[in-house]
């Protein structure tokens, strides 16, 4: 019997087709010629054709963080892969696994300024987990499953595989051989936490008066959000979620306190400011979080848990690091409370509750209707009332970001999406695309704005070709609404290029393209349109909403404060 | 505080370019770095001086290693140590008096000279940054320094303690 042997394009489908990638975003080009003949050739993997390759990369990222399988970029030498940058950057900020493949020219040509040549295992260097330049056809198998076993373990993230032409051309043929099982003695990610620290750790949680259970996009990765719940149930302890961490635990969870943060509910800001003991998991005291980190919770003992040691003091120092995979942890912490003969006990966190409810009080995400301008915050709440609460919601980066996490409680995990590290404006609409492929029968909505949706909007076109009709509801404020709300409040008002003077017209472009524009500007036909638009189900709607320019983001940190000093609204500090 | 900081990683294109990568990304310092294959040609082993305070480092060998390529990280001079750097350097040696004077500074500072030249003398010294240092500012007083190469610090732990795998 003969051995089949396979061009080197080919080994790298099989390879892919072995690891259940069921569909790869790409863009065709002159180095990667051989990989789209080899996808010609069979039907294992498929392929979507984007009209740009960042929007590739955000469509693998959104499918990705829907799904928890590693979404797959394929992008040519020189402007394809550096086209690629952004969305690579993206991934790596919120820990995401992507494998790219990166066309090269050919080995004997690399280094000297080839037609579409650019170093991009260098270019990428900062913003991949790892990156390999594989040389060997025989190889490329085992280097993809080692690409892919890296991107999906220990903390996630993105794996560049520069491809050079001369692998891939029919010249040479190989044997199909792949190691599954990588093992790797330079990289052994600590799972399991540290016993003593374990201890440390409950001891700190049983004693402490004023706990916040502080959770971030970790537990979404890991999920871990049963856990997650039942530990906070276990507790009594109120829960807060970062940006990247909403629906860790519902929304809608008694012990959920919101979002924390710069534009966190006063009650999570609150209660980190006066907590005395912080269990902290899988997040990383990012600095929209902290604010001065100087003045951050002078009063906490922190227990900090997070798959990545480098995440652990960091920029806040921690009382009990533990190092692991979280939900690993989360039982470990939960073995250690029967093991002590921790009993659930309402009583020990009900002075501290009882502040708490002081704070909810205050209502910080209350805002005032109107009769004849559109509030942002309503076409939110609108989206949410049609949707069930139950649609993958992505967002781009901006005021309207802010709202959809405020405005829409996500009851699961992986429900809201969104470029919660590089605020990446651009990404809402291809991570929107890449999670109807996921799921083409969910409802699944991009809110996004005026100035974002204008950052990829070419692939109005992609949606066409496949199939993909999501609803895209923009908050067009006719201005960048961030921008603006910074410099009405640092810089005197002064809006240097925050207008958006020629905007074209949504409604006739969304057309043009093949798809169902909607226009609403007065609050009485808000309603209908967002209803009437999750409605049709086989077409892309895009809702073009003329809301109140005037707008700001409430509530808000006071710049340089401590955690919990915010503004309520404008002008009014808490 | 100066700190030396011990590094295996794998002996592949671009893991060098990693970890320079990393101390300029993070803007972590380097006073000097050395780098060389070890007894095992898989793997290379890197010596970095840097400085910093104790948050800094902690950083420093975290961040390094999670690099893939990293095998394994140690702080030298968390525990007693040997440091060692290798210099040649280039003097003017014009005249008898200051060609005595230079073999005398460098025989008490166990250097050698190693190269010979009408108006110069090269040297070659071993010890750690601060003899090295010391020697460059001595010679500077006696004569006309030309060229000074330094390899970097290289450092290995006392006793039986080892950095493998």
């Amino acid at each position: 019997m003969t051995v089949e042997r396979y061009t080197g394009a080919e080994l790298l489908i099989k390879a892919l087709a072995e690891l259940n990638v069921e569909n790869i975003f790409g863009y065709p080009g002159g180095s990667v010629l051989d990989i789209y003949d080899a996808i010609f050739n069979q039907s294992d993997v498929g392929h979507i054709l984007v009209r740009h390759e960042q929007a590739a990369t955000h469509m693998a990222d959104g499918y990705t963080r829907a799904t928890g399988k590693t979404g797959v970029v394929l992008a040519t030498s020189g402007p394809g892969n550096t086209n690629c940058i952004t969305g690579i950057a993206t991934a790596y900020m919120d820990s995401i696994p992507m494998v790219v493949l990166a066309g090269q020219v050919a080995s004997n040509l690399i280094g000297g300024d080839a037609f579409q040549e650019t170093d991009i295992v260098g270019c990428s260097r900062p913003i991949v987990k790892h990156s390999f330049n594989c040389r060997e056809m025989a190889e490329l198998p085992n280097v993809i499953a080692k690409a892919f076993y890296l991107a999906e373990t220990g903390r996630p993230g993105p794996v560049v595989v520069e491809l050079p032409k001369d692998i891939l051309i029919p010249d040479n043929t190989a044997e199909f051989v792949m190691e599954k099982d990588v093992r790797m003695r330079s990289y052994n990610p600590n799972i399991k936490g540290h016993s003593k620290q374990i201890k440390k750790a409950v001891e700190k949680i049983s004693n402490a008066k004023r706990l916040v259970v502080y959770t971030g996009g970790g537990i979404v990765i890991a999920n871990a959000s049963e856990k997650l719940t039942a530990l906070v149930e276990r507790l009594n302890a109120p829960c807060t979620n970062t940006l990247m961490g909403l629906g860790g635990i519902s929304g809608l969870h008694d012990n959920f306190i919101g979002m924390l943060g710069m534009h966190g509910s006063v009650e999570a800001n609150k209660a980190m400011g006066r907590a005395d003991v912080i269990l902290a998991l899988g997040a990383r005291f990012d600095d929209r979080v902290t604010n001065k980190v100087e003045k951050f919770c002078p009063n906490a003992k922190i227990v900090h848990v997070d798959i990545d040691p480098t995440s652990i003091s960091k920029t806040v120092s921690a009382h009990v690091p533990i190092v692991g995979l979280v939900d690993v942890v989360i039982d470990q912490l939960m073995a250690e409370l029967d093991e002590i003969g921790h009993q659930p006990n309402q009583q020990q966190f009900s002075d501290w509750w009882q502040e708490i409810n002081e704070w909810r009080k205050l209502n910080s995400f209350s805002y005032e209707k109107s009769d004849t301008v559109i509030k942002p915050q309503q076409v939110v709440e609108s989206i949410y009332k049609h949707t069930n609460g139950d649609a993958y919601v992505c967002s781009d980066v901006g005021q309207h970001q802010m709202f959809a996490a405020q405005y829409y409680p996500f009851k699961k995990p992986r429900q809201w999406i969104n470029s919660g590290g590089l605020g990446t404006m651009g990404f809402g609409f291809p991570a929107a695309m890449g999670v109807k492929v996921a799921f083409p029968d969910a409802h699944v909505v991009c809110v996004t704005g005026d100035g974002s949706i204008q950052m990829n909007i070419q692939e109005l076109s992609t949606c066409l070709q496949y199939n993909l009709p999501v609803v895209i509801v923009s908050l067009n404020n006719r201005s960048l609404g961030m921008v603006r709300q910074w410099q009405d409040m640092i810089y005197g008002g002064r809006h240097s290029s925050s207008y958006m003077e020629s905007l074209p017209d949504f409604v006739k472009l969304v057309e043009a393209y093949g798809h169902v524009g909607m226009q609403v500007n007065h609050p009485d036909e808000l309603d209908g349109a967002i209803k009437e638009a999750f409605e049709i189900k086989n077409r892309l709607v895009f809702v073009d909403v003329l809301v109140d320019e005037t707008e700001h983001v409430y509530p808000m940190q006071v710049r340089f404060g401590a955690v919990d000093e915010m503004w309520l609204k404008k002008g009014v500090k808490l | 505080m100066r700190r030396i900081i011990s590094i295996l990683l794998e002996n592949e294109p671009g893991a060098l370019s990693r970890i320079v990568g990393l101390f300029s990304q993070r803007a972590f310092n380097i006073e000097s770095l050395c780098v060389a294959e070890t007894d095992e040609p898989t793997i290379s082993r890197i010596t970095i001086s840097t400085f910093g305070d104790d948050q800094v480092l902690e950083q420093i060998t975290k961040q390094v290693n999670k690099l893939v390529d990293v095998i394994k990280v140690a702080d030298l001079t968390e525990r007693s140590h040997i440091e060692r750097e290798i210099m040649l350097i280039k003097v003017l040696a014009m005249n008898d008096k200051s060609r005595t004077e230079v073999k005398r500074i460098a025989d008490i500072f166990r250097g050698n000279i190693i190269d010979v030249g009408k108006q110069i003398y090269t040297i070659e010294i071993t010890g750690d940054e601060d003899k090295i240092s010391s020697f460059i500012k001595i010679l500077n007083n006696e004569t006309e320094i030309i060229e000074v190469v330094r390899s970097g610090t290289v450092g290995i732990a006392r006793g039986d303690k080892a950095l493998r795998i």
